[in-house]
Protein backbone atom coordinates (compact mmCIF):
# COMPACT_ATOMS: atom_id res chain seq x y z
CA UNK A 1 0.00 0.00 0.00
CA UNK A 2 1.17 3.27 -0.80
CA UNK A 3 1.57 5.77 1.99
CA UNK A 4 0.91 9.14 0.64
CA UNK A 5 3.04 11.68 3.25
CA UNK A 6 2.10 15.64 2.60
CA UNK A 7 -1.60 15.77 1.73
CA UNK A 8 -3.09 18.95 1.97
CA UNK A 9 -5.62 19.54 4.19
CA UNK A 10 -9.17 19.61 1.94
CA UNK A 11 -9.59 23.22 0.62
CA UNK A 12 -12.63 25.38 2.39
CA UNK A 13 -15.44 27.10 0.47
CA UNK A 14 -16.03 30.61 1.55
CA UNK A 15 -19.84 31.67 1.52
CA UNK A 16 -20.10 35.04 1.45
CA UNK A 17 -23.83 37.09 1.35
CA UNK A 18 -24.06 41.45 1.96
CA UNK A 19 -26.77 43.51 3.27
CA UNK A 20 -26.12 47.25 2.03
CA UNK A 21 -28.02 50.02 3.52
CA UNK A 22 -27.85 52.43 0.81
CA UNK A 23 -28.90 55.85 1.80
CA UNK A 24 -31.71 57.63 -0.79
CA UNK A 25 -31.17 60.97 -1.89
CA UNK A 26 -34.55 62.30 -1.40
CA UNK A 27 -34.62 66.20 -0.42
CA UNK A 28 -36.99 65.01 2.76
CA UNK A 29 -37.52 62.28 5.14
CA UNK A 30 -38.92 58.50 4.71
CA UNK A 31 -41.77 59.85 6.88
CA UNK A 32 -42.13 63.55 7.37
CA UNK A 33 -40.96 66.56 5.97
CA UNK A 34 -37.52 67.38 7.58
CA UNK A 35 -34.52 68.29 5.80
CA UNK A 36 -32.45 64.84 4.93
CA UNK A 37 -29.22 67.63 4.40
CA UNK A 38 -25.64 65.97 5.95
CA UNK A 39 -24.20 67.79 8.25
CA UNK A 40 -26.36 70.27 9.97
CA UNK A 41 -26.10 71.56 13.81
CA UNK A 42 -27.62 68.64 15.48
CA UNK A 43 -30.95 67.89 15.90
CA UNK A 44 -31.75 71.09 13.25
CA UNK A 45 -33.65 68.76 11.21
CA UNK A 46 -35.01 66.26 14.02
CA UNK A 47 -38.78 67.64 13.58
CA UNK A 48 -41.78 66.05 15.82
CA UNK A 49 -41.73 62.76 13.73
CA UNK A 50 -37.38 62.47 14.08
CA UNK A 51 -37.70 62.68 17.60
CA UNK A 52 -41.20 60.75 18.09
CA UNK A 53 -43.25 63.19 20.29
CA UNK A 54 -45.75 61.61 20.73
CA UNK A 55 -49.48 61.55 18.60
CA UNK A 56 -47.23 62.49 15.40
CA UNK A 57 -48.10 60.18 12.63
CA UNK A 58 -45.94 58.78 9.67
CA UNK A 59 -46.77 59.57 6.11
CA UNK A 60 -44.70 57.84 3.29
CA UNK A 61 -42.84 59.77 1.00
CA UNK A 62 -42.98 59.45 -3.05
CA UNK A 63 -39.84 60.29 -3.58
CA UNK A 64 -38.77 57.04 -1.46
CA UNK A 65 -40.67 54.67 -2.88
CA UNK A 66 -40.25 55.62 -6.52
CA UNK A 67 -36.46 55.39 -5.56
CA UNK A 68 -36.82 52.00 -4.56
CA UNK A 69 -39.04 50.99 -7.41
CA UNK A 70 -36.18 52.11 -10.02
CA UNK A 71 -33.57 50.09 -7.92
CA UNK A 72 -35.92 47.10 -8.23
CA UNK A 73 -36.74 47.51 -11.84
CA UNK A 74 -32.77 47.93 -12.56
CA UNK A 75 -32.28 44.51 -11.23
CA UNK A 76 -34.76 42.83 -12.97
CA UNK A 77 -36.89 42.21 -9.33
CA UNK A 78 -40.60 41.77 -9.18
CA UNK A 79 -41.65 44.90 -7.66
CA UNK A 80 -44.48 44.10 -4.76
CA UNK A 81 -47.99 45.25 -5.84
CA UNK A 82 -48.64 45.78 -2.30
CA UNK A 83 -46.20 45.56 0.77
CA UNK A 84 -46.16 46.30 4.42
CA UNK A 85 -44.30 48.37 7.06
CA UNK A 86 -43.41 46.48 10.37
CA UNK A 87 -42.33 48.17 13.40
CA UNK A 88 -38.72 46.03 14.59
CA UNK A 89 -38.51 46.50 18.01
CA UNK A 90 -35.51 47.41 20.33
CA UNK A 91 -34.34 49.63 23.25
CA UNK A 92 -31.08 51.94 22.22
CA UNK A 93 -31.31 55.92 22.50
CA UNK A 94 -30.66 57.04 19.06
CA UNK A 95 -34.28 55.19 18.41
CA UNK A 96 -36.80 57.24 20.04
CA UNK A 97 -40.10 55.56 19.12
CA UNK A 98 -38.89 52.50 20.15
CA UNK A 99 -38.81 50.44 17.04
CA UNK A 100 -37.80 51.23 13.71
CA UNK A 101 -40.10 51.26 11.05
CA UNK A 102 -38.95 48.63 8.61
CA UNK A 103 -40.37 46.06 5.88
CA UNK A 104 -40.41 42.52 7.22
CA UNK A 105 -42.07 39.64 5.74
CA UNK A 106 -43.43 41.85 2.13
CA UNK A 107 -40.80 44.03 1.03
CA UNK A 108 -41.18 46.21 -1.87
CA UNK A 109 -38.76 44.61 -4.31
CA UNK A 110 -38.89 40.71 -4.69
CA UNK A 111 -35.99 38.45 -6.11
CA UNK A 112 -33.72 40.11 -8.68
CA UNK A 113 -29.85 39.67 -10.09
CA UNK A 114 -27.02 41.80 -10.87
CA UNK A 115 -24.08 41.15 -12.62
CA UNK A 116 -20.40 41.35 -12.14
CA UNK A 117 -17.28 41.37 -13.32
CA UNK A 118 -15.02 40.11 -11.05
CA UNK A 119 -11.72 41.49 -11.04
CA UNK A 120 -8.63 39.07 -9.11
CA UNK A 121 -7.50 40.43 -5.81
CA UNK A 122 -4.89 39.92 -4.01
CA UNK A 123 -5.03 38.09 -0.82
CA UNK A 124 -5.40 34.78 1.31
CA UNK A 125 -9.14 34.38 0.05
CA UNK A 126 -9.56 35.90 -3.11
CA UNK A 127 -10.22 34.08 -6.35
CA UNK A 128 -7.22 34.10 -8.51
CA UNK A 129 -6.45 34.74 -12.49
CA UNK A 130 -8.80 36.82 -15.11
CA UNK A 131 -11.61 39.14 -14.85
CA UNK A 132 -14.86 37.00 -15.21
CA UNK A 133 -18.46 38.00 -14.85
CA UNK A 134 -20.72 36.46 -12.21
CA UNK A 135 -24.56 36.86 -11.41
CA UNK A 136 -25.25 37.60 -7.98
CA UNK A 137 -28.59 36.80 -6.69
CA UNK A 138 -31.11 39.32 -4.95
CA UNK A 139 -33.07 38.12 -2.39
CA UNK A 140 -35.30 41.31 -1.97
CA UNK A 141 -34.77 45.13 -1.19
CA UNK A 142 -36.54 46.48 1.54
CA UNK A 143 -37.70 50.11 2.97
CA UNK A 144 -36.32 51.14 6.05
CA UNK A 145 -35.85 54.65 8.08
CA UNK A 146 -32.33 55.04 9.73
CA UNK A 147 -31.65 56.01 13.13
CA UNK A 148 -30.02 58.71 14.88
CA UNK A 149 -26.61 59.12 16.43
CA UNK A 150 -25.06 58.38 19.35
CA UNK A 151 -22.45 60.74 20.45
CA UNK A 152 -19.67 59.21 23.21
CA UNK A 153 -18.25 60.92 25.38
CA UNK A 154 -19.93 64.07 24.66
CA UNK A 155 -20.56 64.56 28.15
CA UNK A 156 -18.80 63.04 31.26
CA UNK A 157 -20.59 59.54 31.81
CA UNK A 158 -23.12 60.96 29.32
CA UNK A 159 -24.23 60.03 25.68
CA UNK A 160 -25.15 62.70 22.95
CA UNK A 161 -28.34 61.99 20.93
CA UNK A 162 -28.26 63.63 17.54
CA UNK A 163 -31.43 62.55 15.98
CA UNK A 164 -31.22 64.58 12.06
CA UNK A 165 -30.08 61.25 10.63
CA UNK A 166 -33.38 59.75 12.17
CA UNK A 167 -35.85 58.86 9.33
CA UNK A 168 -33.39 59.46 6.54
CA UNK A 169 -35.15 56.71 3.77
CA UNK A 170 -32.87 53.63 3.65
CA UNK A 171 -32.88 50.98 0.87
CA UNK A 172 -31.52 47.42 2.31
CA UNK A 173 -30.63 45.42 -0.17
CA UNK A 174 -29.94 41.89 0.71
CA UNK A 175 -28.07 39.45 -1.35
CA UNK A 176 -28.10 35.82 -1.42
CA UNK A 177 -25.26 33.81 -0.14
CA UNK A 178 -23.59 34.11 -4.30
CA UNK A 179 -20.25 35.07 -3.72
CA UNK A 180 -17.05 32.98 -2.63
CA UNK A 181 -14.10 35.02 -2.18
CA UNK A 182 -13.75 38.69 -0.99
CA UNK A 183 -12.87 39.46 -5.01
CA UNK A 184 -16.03 38.73 -5.50
CA UNK A 185 -17.79 40.17 -2.08
CA UNK A 186 -15.78 43.20 -3.55
CA UNK A 187 -16.86 42.98 -7.50
CA UNK A 188 -20.80 42.54 -6.21
CA UNK A 189 -20.70 45.87 -3.54
CA UNK A 190 -18.50 47.86 -6.06
CA UNK A 191 -21.14 46.96 -8.70
CA UNK A 192 -24.21 47.69 -6.41
CA UNK A 193 -22.57 51.52 -5.47
CA UNK A 194 -22.07 51.85 -9.33
CA UNK A 195 -25.98 51.10 -10.09
CA UNK A 196 -27.26 53.30 -6.77
CA UNK A 197 -25.77 56.00 -8.13
CA UNK A 198 -26.07 55.05 -12.31
CA UNK A 199 -29.90 55.27 -11.61
CA UNK A 200 -29.75 57.92 -9.52
CA UNK A 201 -31.18 56.99 -6.04
CA UNK A 202 -28.22 57.42 -3.88
CA UNK A 203 -25.18 59.85 -3.96
CA UNK A 204 -23.84 56.76 -2.67
CA UNK A 205 -21.36 58.94 -0.35
CA UNK A 206 -19.65 56.22 1.48
CA UNK A 207 -18.08 58.74 4.31
CA UNK A 208 -20.67 59.90 4.67
CA UNK A 209 -22.37 56.59 5.39
CA UNK A 210 -24.74 56.75 2.42
CA UNK A 211 -23.71 53.06 1.52
CA UNK A 212 -22.80 50.59 4.48
CA UNK A 213 -22.11 47.32 4.43
CA UNK A 214 -22.60 44.30 6.44
CA UNK A 215 -20.90 41.13 5.43
CA UNK A 216 -22.21 37.40 6.20
CA UNK A 217 -19.33 35.50 5.86
CA UNK A 218 -19.31 31.19 6.84
CA UNK A 219 -16.73 28.26 5.25
CA UNK A 220 -17.49 24.95 4.76
CA UNK A 221 -15.61 22.01 3.29
CA UNK A 222 -16.73 21.54 -0.26
CA UNK A 223 -20.11 19.84 -0.17
CA UNK A 224 -20.96 20.03 3.33
CA UNK A 225 -23.59 22.08 4.66
CA UNK A 226 -23.31 25.96 5.33
CA UNK A 227 -21.29 26.56 7.88
CA UNK A 228 -22.33 29.05 10.93
CA UNK A 229 -22.19 32.85 9.77
CA UNK A 230 -20.73 35.37 11.19
CA UNK A 231 -21.60 39.33 10.26
CA UNK A 232 -19.46 42.08 9.86
CA UNK A 233 -20.78 45.25 10.77
CA UNK A 234 -20.75 48.53 8.96
CA UNK A 235 -18.01 48.17 6.75
CA UNK A 236 -17.73 51.89 4.87
CA UNK A 237 -14.80 51.24 2.52
CA UNK A 238 -14.22 48.42 -0.56
CA UNK A 239 -11.07 48.00 1.30
CA UNK A 240 -11.99 47.50 4.33
CA UNK A 241 -14.27 44.96 3.09
CA UNK A 242 -11.52 42.72 1.51
CA UNK A 243 -9.53 43.08 4.92
CA UNK A 244 -12.17 42.32 6.68
CA UNK A 245 -13.26 39.11 4.82
CA UNK A 246 -9.95 38.32 4.38
CA UNK A 247 -8.77 37.87 8.48
CA UNK A 248 -12.24 36.74 9.29
CA UNK A 249 -12.23 34.07 6.82
CA UNK A 250 -8.65 32.90 8.10
CA UNK A 251 -9.86 32.95 11.39
CA UNK A 252 -12.64 30.78 11.26
CA UNK A 253 -10.36 28.77 8.80
CA UNK A 254 -8.03 28.51 11.90
CA UNK A 255 -10.79 28.26 14.32
CA UNK A 256 -12.53 25.14 12.76
CA UNK A 257 -9.19 23.38 11.57
CA UNK A 258 -7.81 23.37 15.70
CA UNK A 259 -10.97 21.86 16.32
CA UNK A 260 -13.03 24.69 17.60
CA UNK A 261 -16.45 26.22 16.66
CA UNK A 262 -18.03 28.63 15.34
CA UNK A 263 -20.34 30.52 17.15
CA UNK A 264 -23.28 33.13 15.24
CA UNK A 265 -22.09 36.53 16.02
CA UNK A 266 -21.88 40.15 15.18
CA UNK A 267 -18.32 41.57 14.81
CA UNK A 268 -16.62 44.61 13.82
CA UNK A 269 -14.14 45.28 12.04
CA UNK A 270 -10.97 47.33 13.45
CA UNK A 271 -8.72 49.12 10.29
CA UNK A 272 -6.11 50.13 12.89
CA UNK A 273 -5.37 46.15 13.65
CA UNK A 274 -6.65 44.87 10.59
CA UNK A 275 -8.93 42.17 13.00
CA UNK A 276 -12.44 41.47 13.32
CA UNK A 277 -13.92 41.14 16.76
CA UNK A 278 -17.06 39.98 18.57
CA UNK A 279 -19.32 42.39 19.59
CA UNK A 280 -20.92 42.85 22.85
CA UNK A 281 -24.22 42.15 22.37
CA UNK A 282 -27.13 41.74 24.72
CA UNK A 283 -28.94 38.28 24.88
CA UNK A 284 -32.56 39.54 23.74
CA UNK A 285 -31.07 41.98 20.82
CA UNK A 286 -32.50 39.57 17.99
CA UNK A 287 -35.74 39.21 19.88
CA UNK A 288 -37.39 42.23 17.20
CA UNK A 289 -40.74 41.17 17.55
CA UNK A 290 -41.81 42.46 14.00
CA UNK A 291 -45.79 43.62 13.70
CA UNK A 292 -47.73 45.70 10.76
CA UNK A 293 -47.23 49.44 11.63
CA UNK A 294 -50.66 50.41 12.39
CA UNK A 295 -49.53 54.21 11.62
CA UNK A 296 -48.99 52.76 8.12
CA UNK A 297 -51.40 51.21 5.41
CA UNK A 298 -49.96 48.81 2.95
CA UNK A 299 -48.23 50.01 0.03
CA UNK A 300 -50.03 49.39 -3.21
CA UNK A 301 -47.73 49.96 -6.78
CA UNK A 302 -50.22 50.30 -9.12
CA UNK A 303 -48.75 49.69 -12.84
CA UNK A 304 -49.13 53.31 -14.07
CA UNK A 305 -46.57 54.23 -11.16
CA UNK A 306 -44.37 51.29 -12.25
CA UNK A 307 -44.55 52.76 -15.74
CA UNK A 308 -43.70 55.83 -14.92
CA UNK A 309 -40.46 54.81 -12.83
CA UNK A 310 -39.85 52.63 -15.55
CA UNK A 311 -39.64 55.50 -17.98
CA UNK A 312 -37.08 57.47 -15.88
CA UNK A 313 -34.71 54.57 -16.40
CA UNK A 314 -31.65 55.11 -18.10
CA UNK A 315 -29.80 52.75 -19.84
CA UNK A 316 -28.19 50.32 -17.80
CA UNK A 317 -24.40 49.35 -16.96
CA UNK A 318 -25.03 45.83 -18.18
CA UNK A 319 -27.06 46.97 -21.66
CA UNK A 320 -24.02 49.65 -22.30
CA UNK A 321 -21.45 46.85 -21.66
CA UNK A 322 -23.16 45.07 -24.27
CA UNK A 323 -23.65 47.89 -26.88
CA UNK A 324 -20.50 48.94 -26.86
CA UNK A 325 -18.79 45.75 -27.51
CA UNK A 326 -21.19 45.44 -30.56
CA UNK A 327 -21.82 48.88 -31.58
CA UNK A 328 -18.00 50.16 -31.39
CA UNK A 329 -16.51 47.03 -31.41
CA UNK A 330 -14.71 47.23 -28.21
CA UNK A 331 -13.43 45.04 -25.72
CA UNK A 332 -14.94 43.72 -22.79
CA UNK A 333 -12.22 45.17 -20.88
CA UNK A 334 -12.82 48.78 -22.59
CA UNK A 335 -16.25 48.42 -22.10
CA UNK A 336 -16.34 47.31 -18.08
CA UNK A 337 -13.88 50.66 -18.18
CA UNK A 338 -16.18 52.92 -19.51
CA UNK A 339 -19.43 51.65 -17.56
CA UNK A 340 -17.44 52.29 -14.43
CA UNK A 341 -19.47 54.64 -13.64
CA UNK A 342 -22.33 56.66 -15.36
CA UNK A 343 -20.40 59.73 -15.58
CA UNK A 344 -17.71 57.86 -17.40
CA UNK A 345 -20.14 56.47 -19.82
CA UNK A 346 -21.68 59.60 -20.56
CA UNK A 347 -18.40 61.23 -21.08
CA UNK A 348 -17.59 58.28 -23.41
CA UNK A 349 -20.52 59.44 -25.69
CA UNK A 350 -20.55 63.30 -25.57
CA UNK A 351 -17.06 63.04 -26.60
CA UNK A 352 -16.93 60.31 -29.12
CA UNK A 353 -20.14 61.95 -31.08
CA UNK A 354 -17.31 64.74 -31.77
CA UNK A 355 -15.32 62.38 -33.27
CA UNK A 356 -17.40 59.23 -34.41
CA UNK A 357 -15.59 56.51 -35.23
CA UNK A 358 -13.17 56.79 -32.95
CA UNK A 359 -14.04 55.00 -30.11
CA UNK A 360 -11.02 52.74 -29.60
CA UNK A 361 -8.88 55.83 -29.34
CA UNK A 362 -11.15 57.58 -27.24
CA UNK A 363 -11.31 54.57 -25.13
CA UNK A 364 -7.73 54.63 -24.49
CA UNK A 365 -7.74 58.00 -23.41
CA UNK A 366 -10.79 58.07 -20.77
CA UNK A 367 -9.21 54.51 -19.47
CA UNK A 368 -6.04 55.42 -19.63
CA UNK A 369 -4.44 58.73 -19.32
CA UNK A 370 -7.60 60.28 -18.07
CA UNK A 371 -8.83 58.33 -15.58
CA UNK A 372 -4.68 58.48 -14.28
CA UNK A 373 -4.92 61.89 -14.38
CA UNK A 374 -8.01 62.06 -12.12
CA UNK A 375 -6.60 59.66 -9.91
CA UNK A 376 -3.23 61.37 -9.19
CA UNK A 377 -5.06 64.53 -8.90
CA UNK A 378 -7.77 62.56 -6.45
CA UNK A 379 -10.86 63.34 -8.55
CA UNK A 380 -14.28 61.86 -9.37
CA UNK A 381 -14.94 61.93 -12.75
CA UNK A 382 -18.11 64.61 -12.28
CA UNK A 383 -15.34 67.12 -11.41
CA UNK A 384 -12.56 65.95 -14.34
CA UNK A 385 -11.35 69.81 -15.63
CA UNK A 386 -11.49 68.84 -19.05
CA UNK A 387 -15.05 68.63 -21.12
CA UNK A 388 -16.10 65.92 -23.48
CA UNK A 389 -16.01 68.20 -26.23
CA UNK A 390 -12.43 69.33 -25.10
CA UNK A 391 -11.08 65.75 -25.15
CA UNK A 392 -13.29 65.15 -28.63
CA UNK A 393 -11.55 68.01 -30.28
CA UNK A 394 -8.12 66.70 -29.58
CA UNK A 395 -8.64 62.98 -30.63
CA UNK A 396 -10.04 64.79 -33.70
CA UNK A 397 -6.42 65.83 -34.20
CA UNK A 398 -5.09 62.67 -33.59
CA UNK A 399 -7.42 60.74 -36.25
CA UNK A 400 -6.76 63.62 -38.91
CA UNK A 401 -2.85 63.16 -38.36
CA UNK A 402 -2.49 66.97 -36.91
CA UNK A 403 -0.89 65.92 -34.22
CA UNK A 404 1.24 62.98 -33.18
CA UNK A 405 0.40 60.66 -29.86
CA UNK A 406 3.32 62.70 -28.17
CA UNK A 407 2.09 66.17 -29.27
CA UNK A 408 -1.31 64.89 -28.39
CA UNK A 409 0.07 64.02 -24.63
CA UNK A 410 1.41 67.57 -24.71
CA UNK A 411 -1.90 68.86 -26.00
CA UNK A 412 -4.17 66.69 -23.53
CA UNK A 413 -1.15 68.19 -20.22
CA UNK A 414 -2.11 71.62 -21.30
CA UNK A 415 -5.61 71.54 -21.28
CA UNK A 416 -5.83 69.52 -18.02
CA UNK A 417 -3.73 72.67 -16.44
CA UNK A 418 -4.92 75.65 -17.86
CA UNK A 419 -7.95 74.73 -19.97
CA UNK A 420 -8.20 75.73 -23.82
CA UNK A 421 -9.11 73.54 -27.36
CA UNK A 422 -6.88 71.36 -28.49
CA UNK A 423 -6.13 73.73 -32.11
CA UNK A 424 -5.21 76.71 -29.88
CA UNK A 425 -3.34 74.64 -28.16
CA UNK A 426 -1.44 72.96 -31.09
CA UNK A 427 -1.17 76.19 -32.82
CA UNK A 428 0.21 78.01 -29.62
CA UNK A 429 2.65 75.04 -29.29
CA UNK A 430 3.31 74.38 -32.72
CA UNK A 431 2.75 70.97 -32.51
CA UNK A 432 0.99 70.59 -35.38
CA UNK A 433 3.25 67.53 -37.20
CA UNK A 434 4.77 67.53 -40.63
CA UNK A 435 2.67 65.11 -42.38
CA UNK A 436 3.55 66.55 -45.97
CA UNK A 437 5.44 63.59 -47.68
CA UNK A 438 7.60 66.08 -49.93
CA UNK A 439 8.98 67.62 -46.54
CA UNK A 440 9.89 64.32 -44.76
CA UNK A 441 11.41 62.82 -47.92
CA UNK A 442 13.94 65.91 -48.11
CA UNK A 443 14.82 65.42 -45.07
CA UNK A 444 15.21 61.76 -45.02
CA UNK A 445 17.71 62.24 -48.17
CA UNK A 446 19.57 64.95 -46.39
CA UNK A 447 20.40 62.22 -43.88
CA UNK A 448 21.07 59.36 -46.24
CA UNK A 449 23.21 61.51 -47.72
CA UNK A 450 25.32 62.56 -44.53
CA UNK A 451 25.68 59.30 -43.05
CA UNK A 452 26.62 57.17 -45.86
CA UNK A 453 28.61 54.79 -43.77
CA UNK A 454 25.81 54.36 -41.20
CA UNK A 455 23.54 53.77 -44.47
CA UNK A 456 26.46 50.98 -45.26
CA UNK A 457 26.33 49.13 -41.84
CA UNK A 458 22.48 49.23 -42.16
CA UNK A 459 22.11 47.60 -45.56
CA UNK A 460 24.95 44.94 -44.77
CA UNK A 461 22.45 43.80 -42.05
CA UNK A 462 22.98 46.64 -38.75
CA UNK A 463 19.06 46.95 -38.34
CA UNK A 464 19.30 48.14 -35.03
CA UNK A 465 20.98 51.66 -36.58
CA UNK A 466 17.08 51.86 -37.87
CA UNK A 467 16.21 54.12 -34.54
CA UNK A 468 19.50 55.95 -35.01
CA UNK A 469 18.23 57.04 -38.23
CA UNK A 470 14.31 57.64 -36.88
CA UNK A 471 16.13 59.92 -34.42
CA UNK A 472 17.94 62.12 -36.58
CA UNK A 473 15.16 63.02 -38.86
CA UNK A 474 12.97 63.40 -35.55
CA UNK A 475 15.44 65.64 -34.74
CA UNK A 476 15.72 67.43 -37.84
CA UNK A 477 12.45 68.10 -38.47
CA UNK A 478 12.07 69.32 -34.48
CA UNK A 479 9.99 66.25 -33.10
CA UNK A 480 7.24 67.04 -35.99
CA UNK A 481 7.71 64.59 -38.14
CA UNK A 482 4.19 62.40 -38.59
CA UNK A 483 5.92 59.53 -37.18
CA UNK A 484 4.41 56.24 -39.08
CA UNK A 485 4.65 58.31 -42.50
CA UNK A 486 8.73 58.83 -41.43
CA UNK A 487 9.20 55.20 -40.41
CA UNK A 488 7.60 54.31 -44.01
CA UNK A 489 9.77 56.74 -45.84
CA UNK A 490 12.82 55.77 -43.91
CA UNK A 491 12.47 52.28 -44.56
CA UNK A 492 12.07 52.93 -48.10
CA UNK A 493 14.89 55.13 -48.75
CA UNK A 494 17.31 52.87 -46.55
CA UNK A 495 16.27 49.92 -48.79
CA UNK A 496 18.28 51.28 -51.33
CA UNK B 1 -52.22 29.03 26.11
CA UNK B 2 -50.98 28.51 29.51
CA UNK B 3 -47.88 31.23 30.46
CA UNK B 4 -45.29 30.55 32.70
CA UNK B 5 -44.21 33.38 35.11
CA UNK B 6 -40.68 33.33 33.02
CA UNK B 7 -42.72 33.92 29.66
CA UNK B 8 -44.09 37.07 31.37
CA UNK B 9 -40.91 38.06 32.50
CA UNK B 10 -38.92 37.34 29.07
CA UNK B 11 -41.57 39.65 27.79
CA UNK B 12 -41.37 42.62 30.78
CA UNK B 13 -37.78 42.43 29.86
CA UNK B 14 -38.17 42.89 26.13
CA UNK B 15 -40.73 45.85 27.10
CA UNK B 16 -38.09 47.20 29.51
CA UNK B 17 -41.08 47.22 32.16
CA UNK B 18 -40.05 46.49 35.77
CA UNK B 19 -42.58 44.28 37.16
CA UNK B 20 -43.22 42.80 40.72
CA UNK B 21 -43.84 39.03 41.62
CA UNK B 22 -47.44 40.22 42.33
CA UNK B 23 -47.75 41.86 39.05
CA UNK B 24 -46.24 39.20 37.29
CA UNK B 25 -48.64 36.73 38.53
CA UNK B 26 -51.71 39.09 37.37
CA UNK B 27 -50.28 39.78 33.88
CA UNK B 28 -49.97 35.78 33.27
CA UNK B 29 -53.37 35.75 34.29
CA UNK B 30 -54.62 38.40 31.79
CA UNK B 31 -52.05 37.46 29.39
CA UNK B 32 -53.37 33.98 29.58
CA UNK B 33 -56.72 35.04 28.71
CA UNK B 34 -56.01 36.79 25.42
CA UNK B 35 -53.87 33.93 24.58
CA UNK B 36 -57.14 32.06 25.18
CA UNK B 37 -59.09 34.26 22.57
CA UNK B 38 -56.52 34.33 19.53
CA UNK B 39 -57.27 30.01 19.97
CA UNK B 40 -60.75 30.64 19.38
CA UNK B 41 -59.99 33.37 16.94
CA UNK B 42 -57.38 30.94 15.40
CA UNK B 43 -59.73 28.09 15.06
CA UNK B 44 -61.84 29.93 12.70
CA UNK B 45 -61.36 28.60 8.50
CA UNK B 46 -59.13 30.79 6.94
CA UNK B 47 -59.03 28.60 3.89
CA UNK B 48 -58.13 31.01 0.47
CA UNK B 49 -58.26 34.27 2.53
CA UNK B 50 -55.41 36.30 2.09
CA UNK B 51 -54.09 38.04 5.29
CA UNK B 52 -54.86 41.17 6.00
CA UNK B 53 -52.14 43.94 7.49
CA UNK B 54 -54.26 46.71 8.57
CA UNK B 55 -57.68 46.63 10.16
CA UNK B 56 -58.47 49.18 7.08
CA UNK B 57 -58.50 47.68 3.70
CA UNK B 58 -57.28 50.89 2.05
CA UNK B 59 -53.71 51.97 0.75
CA UNK B 60 -50.89 54.44 2.14
CA UNK B 61 -50.97 57.99 0.42
CA UNK B 62 -47.80 59.21 -0.43
CA UNK B 63 -46.77 62.64 0.52
CA UNK B 64 -44.74 64.18 -2.16
CA UNK B 65 -40.96 64.49 -1.64
CA UNK B 66 -40.63 68.26 -0.08
CA UNK B 67 -39.03 70.07 2.91
CA UNK B 68 -41.71 71.05 5.31
CA UNK B 69 -40.04 71.01 8.62
CA UNK B 70 -38.48 73.92 10.03
CA UNK B 71 -36.13 73.80 12.52
CA UNK B 72 -38.21 73.73 16.10
CA UNK B 73 -34.64 72.17 17.84
CA UNK B 74 -35.10 74.79 20.48
CA UNK B 75 -38.73 74.55 21.26
CA UNK B 76 -38.28 70.29 21.30
CA UNK B 77 -35.13 71.04 23.51
CA UNK B 78 -37.28 73.17 25.92
CA UNK B 79 -38.84 69.68 27.56
CA UNK B 80 -35.63 67.86 27.33
CA UNK B 81 -34.05 66.48 31.08
CA UNK B 82 -30.55 67.52 29.99
CA UNK B 83 -28.94 69.06 26.70
CA UNK B 84 -25.29 70.23 25.51
CA UNK B 85 -24.38 71.40 21.99
CA UNK B 86 -27.60 70.70 20.18
CA UNK B 87 -27.60 67.30 21.97
CA UNK B 88 -30.22 65.57 23.80
CA UNK B 89 -27.83 63.47 26.36
CA UNK B 90 -28.86 60.65 27.88
CA UNK B 91 -27.11 58.65 30.45
CA UNK B 92 -23.90 56.67 28.84
CA UNK B 93 -23.89 53.70 26.48
CA UNK B 94 -21.97 51.27 26.03
CA UNK B 95 -21.90 48.99 23.06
Amino acid sequence: MIHKTNVRAPAWEIVIGLEVHTQLSTNSKIFSGASTTYGAEPNTQADAVSIALPGVLPVLNKGAVERAIKFGLAVGAHIAPRSVFARKNYFYPDLPKGYQISQFDLPVVGQGALTIQVEPLSGPSTGSGQTYEKVVRITRAHLEEDAGKSVHGASQGMTGVDLNRAGTPLLEIVSEPDMCSAAEAVAYAKALHSLVRWIGISDGNMQEGSFRCDVNVSVRKPGAPLGTRREIKNLNSFKFMQQAIDYEVQWQIDTLENGGKIHQATILFNPDTGETRAMRSKEDAHDYRYFPDPDLLPLDITPVMLEQVRATLPELPQAKRARYTSEYALSAYDANGLTASREMADFFEAALSDVPGQAKICANWLIGEVSAQLNRDDLEMAQCPITPLQLGGMLKRIADSTISNAGAKEVFRAMWAEGGDADSIIEAKGLKQVSDSGVIEKIVDEIIAANADKVAEYRSGKDKLFGFFVGLAMKASKGKANPAQLNDVLKKKLAG
Amino acid sequence: MILANADVRKVARLARLAMSEAEIDAARTQLSGIFDLIAEMQAVDTQGITPMSHAQDLSQRLREDVVTQANQRELFQAIAPQIEAGLYLVPQVIE
